[in-house]
């Protein structure tokens, strides 16, 4: 450390002031660009605090084998016969659950108050937001991959081959992307990150339990069956079995999409206004 | 309010150009029914530091986050280099840096890394960000602490990583709230510095503060601000000469000699001497300090022992005294510090 040797202190005035003077406004980023940066934000956090990927590790792993093995025998009669059912709904379930983390992560921005330094700068705003969904799909890639290799290894095979796992993936993360600025809305809307969760986990689970994710909806009572056929997890799940199973159902496909598209129009410019009039 | 323009300070990048740095009129701002700024005027020359002065919940930083477009005035117009904060809100941000209360950089991440978030979100490349960061933690004295994550600094390594990340591109407005709030005093000390020394390459500098002596120590010009309006403003030699430049302490050996005393000292010093319920002290506002010395003399010479005596700047609270009337304190504290 270069400190002047008549004071104490550890600011070299000379090092200070040639750095004052040496720097050039570059060009702003793209939009792109700025999206991305703040993904590498989201990677390097990982990197620092790999606890927070527990949820993403940990419930996948917990969700397959307790419900594989404590509903297989009595709703499929076996378990290796309901995992080849059960296994494309887990997968949506153990990703939708963690897109909570997405409101959260922005409650903790702001309440720590680098949010205000995002805001302040002249970049595309609506860049952290992206960027930070950005990083959580590497997140969501994770989860998806550690419930296919378990479901693997205990017997799931996939007759969509490679390709139908990979697209059934693609349309999750798709899914989850959209669904996430709701989560980012209640994180801007909400006063502390553990609020943000509770709230995002008493909207999820009870969805994703009402959904034809652990049994075939045809088994519910009337309304029931109608109520889970109005949810959009439910035809996320038929989609993705149809894509592992090798049927590719464009009628669903379509609708999610739509769904999606729905979702992004209307949250992500509440979100946005949000943001950008946060008090 | 009478507007006291100091020409004097004398900085070469005052004549830069004939825009304020910040012009704003009639600024106000609610946090529901509570009126947290209410018609604050201001103008700030280019390259002049400028200090609020005000107690917590004065209205400091929602008018700071009002002109660093984070907030939307009720009413009021503000311009920002020329620029309206609300119309022109990209080309404001394109100008001013913000050092927030709270120290906004990432924790988790390291020193390094934060800084090249925020040269890479500025548009620089890869490798100039990385150069450009190194630069900055050289000269704020971190480049021992740059592959530590932020968590593990202390509170006066946070502070000037916080600054550093504002001036990765060296704005021509920074904003700084509180800056030196909770620093133990060497920690201050280099906070000053580095906050001289970005005035003197021509940044316009926007300071909060609880302290008299800060606002005295840095600023230009200084406004009071309380209950979210503009109580006074001047120069720091100008608002003390308004308020009294001291406080006279003395401490007697003899609680018995204390009415003598107050007698002999307010006649040589010419203003009324409070008697604080410690029965052997005695205070005054003292308006010429000059005459200090000579009050203190002629108490010798009535062979008044004096223990201990101090000539103290004028506190945030004497001040408010002085130009309210009342102590620097609020009945309810609003959300803005807070939320």
């Amino acid at each position: 450390m270069t400190t002047p040797a008549n004071t104490t202190h550890t600011i070299a005035e000379d090092a200070l002031r040639s750095a004052l003077a040496s720097s050039k406004r570059p060009k702003r980023p793209n939009a792109l660009s700025a999206s991305l940066t703040f993904g590498w934000r989201a990677m390097l956090k990982i990197k620092h605090v790999p606890e927070q990927l527990f949820d993403a590790v940990g419930a996948p792993i917990m969700f397959t084998l307790l419900f594989t093995y404590l509903l297989g025998g009595a709703i499929a009669g076996s378990t290796g016969a309901y995992l080849q059912f059960l296994l494309p709904g887990i997968l949506v379930q153990t990703v939708l659950l963690i897109t909570a983390y997405t409101g959260v992560n922005i409650n903790t921005d702001i309440s720590k108050g680098i949010a205000d330094r995002f805001r302040s700068l002249p970049v595309w705003r609506p860049s952290v937001l992206v960027g930070a969904l950005l990083g959580d799909a590497a997140r969501y890639t994770l989860a998806s991959v550690i419930v296919l290799l378990l479901g693997l290894a205990l017997g799931f095979r996939p007759e969509g081959g490679v390709i139908g796992v990979l697209l059934s993936v693609a349309l999750i993360l798709i899914f989850s992307f959209s669904l996430s600025w709701i989560w980012t809305m209640l994180g801007l809307t909400l006063r502390t990150p553990t609020s943000v969760l509770w709230v995002s986990t008493m909207i999820m689970f009870p969805l994703t339990f009402a959904s034809n994710i652990f049994v075939d909806p045809k088994t519910m009572p009337g309304w029931l069956e109608t109520a889970v056929g109005f949810n959009p997890i439910t035809h996320l799940v038929t989609a993705v079995r149809g894509l592992m199973s090798g049927n590719v159902l464009m009628g669903e496909i379509g609708w999610l999409l739509v769904a999606c598209a729905v979702l992004v129009a209307i949250f992500a410019p509440i979100t946005m206004y949000l943001y950008g009039n946060k008090k | 309010m009478e507007r006291n323009r100091d020409t004097s300070t004398g900085r070469s990048s005052t004549a830069r150009n004939g825009t304020p740095a910040v012009d704003a009129e009639g600024l106000v701002y609610r946090f529901g029914n509570n009126i947290a700024v209410d018609g604050v005027d201001l103008e700030i020359a280019p390259g002049e530091i400028y200090g609020f002065l005000g107690p917590n919940g004065a209205g400091k930083t929602t008018t700071i986050r009002m002109l660093a477009t984070l907030l939307r005035p009720d009413s009021g117009t503000a311009r920002v280099f020329g620029h309206d904060v609300v119309s022109e809100g990209d080309a404001v941000r394109g100008r001013v840096s913000l050092t927030g209360q709270f120290a906004s950089v990432d924790e988790d991440l390291t020193g390094k890394e934060n800084l090249v978030l925020i040269a890479r979100l500025l548009g620089h490349s890869r490798k100039g960000a990385k150069r450009r960061a190194g630069e900055l933690l050289e000269a704020f004295g971190l480049a021992d602490a740059a592959g530590r994550q932020v968590k593990t600094y202390s509170g006066g390594m946070r502070r000037r990583l916080d600054i550093a990340a504002s001036i990765v591109v060296t704005p021509d407005l920074i904003f700084l709230d509180e800056p030196t709030t909770g620093l133990d005093p060497r920690s201050r000390n280099q906070v000053w510095d580095i906050v001289r020394s970005l005035a003197s390459e021509g940044t316009t500098v926007l300071l909060t503060t609880q302290y008299l002596d800060e606002a005295d120590q840095l600023a230009d010009r200084i406004a009071v601000i309380d209950n979210g309006k503009v109580i006074a403003e001047g120069t720091p030699g100008e608002l003390k000469g308004s308020v009294g430049s001291g406080v006279l302490r003395v401490r007697l050996r003899d609680p018995e000699a204390r009415p003598e005393a107050e007698r002999v000292l307010s006649q040589t010093l010419g203003v009324a001497v409070e008697t604080p319920s410690d029965p052997v002290a005695l205070l005054a506002r003292v308006s010429d300090p000059e005459r200090v010395s000579h009050a203190l003399a002629e108490l010798s010479r009535a062979s008044i022992a004096v223990t201990d005596f101090a000539l103290g700047q004028p506190s945030l609270d004497e001040v408010f005294l002085a130009l309210t009337g009342r102590p620097a304190e609020r009945s309810n504290t609003t959300e803005e510090e807070v939320a």
